[in-house]
């Protein structure tokens, strides 16, 4: 079904969505404002937005048109690491009424922040997500995105409460509990990761319980790469509508972008959003229709604003205009990155931080290899490491130990458990004399 | 009193005890005895040698991780209570064994135990105070020659 506007008399969406359809000329002005306001706030109360600008020559003043944005300087991840934990923050601590935390590059985490208001866009922007993914006031929305510091939890939750729907704060894990409840509840969407959906989907055939006979008509799944064969996947053997949401801590968490009915795309909800596609190596704009690197800047966010924040993620615009009737443009499904990240359960890993963890209990980095599989469709880690002369011992509790602690100390960083496999030197392939650090079999 | 025992790190696959046995015949090295240790994952495979050190210099040339530790060896008398004489005299002095394994001598009617103790000078101290045969590197190994 499609509505020629949001306040169409027999529209059923949210008010909320309404910025989904502005003509693209008041768009374009009201994201021009923004901008001026947040560069001006990121300045004046952030150090290292302003010592880059002074750096680069920019000034506020010189942010005149929304092209303009070309001229300001990027941030990148270790930036919030090298500011752990609140150096980046531009509210004072007083305001701020919520803190969430992601993995950084290496041991320590980073910490994002919001305020009242912050609160007001976020839930704003999973309300726009939630419509346009088809979910009404009266659903009933299984969340098993983990609450806590993950940005996915709580996120979800405040978006479909504000939208009317029915929330239950399932988190995730306990599969069966999550069958029985979808069941038992009768759940008509759920949001979680899709390979932990498609856990669920086996989960509830060895329940002897098909879902195709379940209320449950929609997954809204993100916090991971997937394809759309896992989509064709999980929509022929469920029964519901799949639809790719996204998102990242750094900008806001979930809600930053969302497929609609057309699952065609994600909508960039880019009035709070800025988006550009950038060469990654020369870091110039590229046209709209080029595949690159997506940059985003917060164009509300008080408590931590982001300038040109690079993404890392590898999309496009889609330059057609959606059936859906909204104007807010699309990016492609994100399939690629442009670092190493990987994102394993939901959770952002770095090979550094499996680094950091050997090198903490062996003291000098041995080689090793992490290798990923999907088995019951959930992802295993293995990490095999080279076992050297300074840490082998003759006694078998010396190396079990060992073995011990390099999983514990991986555990403690990455937060999911690997297995640790300690193989012969010279046994995990090198080219070039360097290693290949990742082998991900995952999608295999 | 101790004697010098190789020990290498080996993954539990076919071919990989084969590949260290290769490199030592290739050297022309006899093994004067060995013992396996195995988990479900990982095997360390323990090796007494005359020729130690130019055995360990031809493995870590192939690649191998070789520690060098040092272990007891013990003359016992090949006969029932034999050995339970030996560990008597451990117990009594509260010397934790790591880990022991045995083998025969070719001279005369004894065998050869084989310790690693956690306190190695100990455990030496103890067995000799007790009139027991704590063999050298030059004993054992012209007892094999």
């Amino acid at each position: 079904m499609q509505y020629e506007h949001w306040n169409d008399a027999n529209s059923p969406l949210h008010p909320a969505s309404a910025p989904d359809f502005l003509p693209d000329a008041q768009r374009r002005a009201l994201q021009l404002h923004r901008l001026q306001r947040v560069v001006k706030r990121a300045y004046d109360n952030v150090e290292l937005f302003r010592s880059r600008m002074d750096q680069k020559g920019v000034k506020t003043a010189d942010i005149r048109e929304l092209k303009d944005s070309a001229m300001l300087p990027f941030t990148v991840k270790t930036d919030l690491r090298d500011t752990y934990p609140f150096g980046l923050f531009a509210s004072k601590l007083p305001d701020v009424v919520r803190l969430h935390a992601s993995s950084g590059t290496t041991g320590k985490p980073i910490v994002v922040a919001y305020t009242r208001g912050d609160m007001e866009v976020w839930t704003s922007v999973m309300i726009r997500t939630f419509a346009a993914c088809g979910v009404r006031s009266g659903d009933i929305v299984q969340n098993a995105y983990g609450y806590g510091l993950f940005t996915g939890g709580l996120g979800a939750h405040y978006g479909a409460e504000a939208l009317g729907a029915t929330v239950i704060p399932i988190s995730g894990g306990n599969s069966e509990r999550q069958i029985m409840v979808m069941k038992d509840f009768g759940s008509t969407v759920i949001c979680a990761t899709p390979s932990y959906f498609l856990h669920l989907i086996e989960q509830a055939a060895a329940m002897g319980i098909s879902m195709q006979e379940l209320p449950i008509r929609a997954g809204i799944f993100g916090a991971e790469p997937w394809t759309e064969e896992m989509r064709s996947r999980i929509q022929a053997e469920s029964g519901i509508q799949a639809y790719d949401i996204y998102g990242l801590s750094e900008i806001i968490g979930p809600g930053v972008a969302s497929e609609c009915s057309a699952q065609c795309g994600l909508h960039i909800f880019e009035d709070h959003f800025y988006p550009e596609i950038i060469d990654p190596d020369t870091l110039e704009v590229l046209p709209d229709g080029a595949t690159g690197e997506l940059v985003l800047t917060t164009l509300s966010k008080e408590a931590m604003p982001m300038i040109r924040y690079r993404t890392r993620d590898i999309t496009r615009f889609i330059t057609e205009p959606c059936s859906c009737g909204r104007t807010i443009r699309r990016i492609q499904r994100v399939a690629a990155r442009s670092d190493d990240m990987l994102i394993i359960r939901g959770v952002n890993v770095f090979p550094s931080q499996i680094e950091e963890a050997l090198l903490r209990v062996e003291g000098t980095l041995p080689h090793y290899q992490i290798i990923l599989t999907r088995e019951h469709d959930l992802d295993q880690v293995e990490v095999q490491v080279e076992v050297t002369s300074e840490v082998f011992s003759d006694r078998v509790k010396a190396m079990e130990d060992l073995r011990k602690q390099l999983g514990n100390a991986i555990a403690t960083i990455i937060g999911i458990r690997a297995k640790v496999t300690l193989v012969e030197p010279l046994t995990i392939q090198r080219s070039q004399g360097k290693a290949k650090r990742v082998i991900d079999n995952r999608n295999k | 009193m101790t004697i010098p025992q190789l020990s290498l790190f080996l993954e539990n696959k076919p071919g990989h005890l084969n590949a260290i046995c290769r490199t030592l015949a290739e050297a022309q090295i006899n093994i004067v005895t060995l013992s396996m240790a195995d988990t479900d994952q990982f095997g360390i495979l323990r090796l007494i040698i005359s020729e130690w050190e130019k055995a360990q210099k031809v493995l870590v040339e192939k690649g191998f991780v070789v520690n060098v530790s040092n272990v007891v060896a013990t003359e016992v008398e090949d006969r029932p209570g034999g050995m339970a004489e030996i560990l008597d005299v451990l117990e009594s002095n509260s010397i934790n064994i790591e880990y022991m394994y045995a083998f025969t001598f070719r001279r005369g009617n004894s065998a050869v135990l084989v310790f690693r103790f956690d306190d190695t000078d100990k455990a030496v101290a103890a067995l000799q105070a007790a009139g027991k045969n704590v063999i050298g590197q030059v004993e054992l190994f012209e007892g094999i020659d």
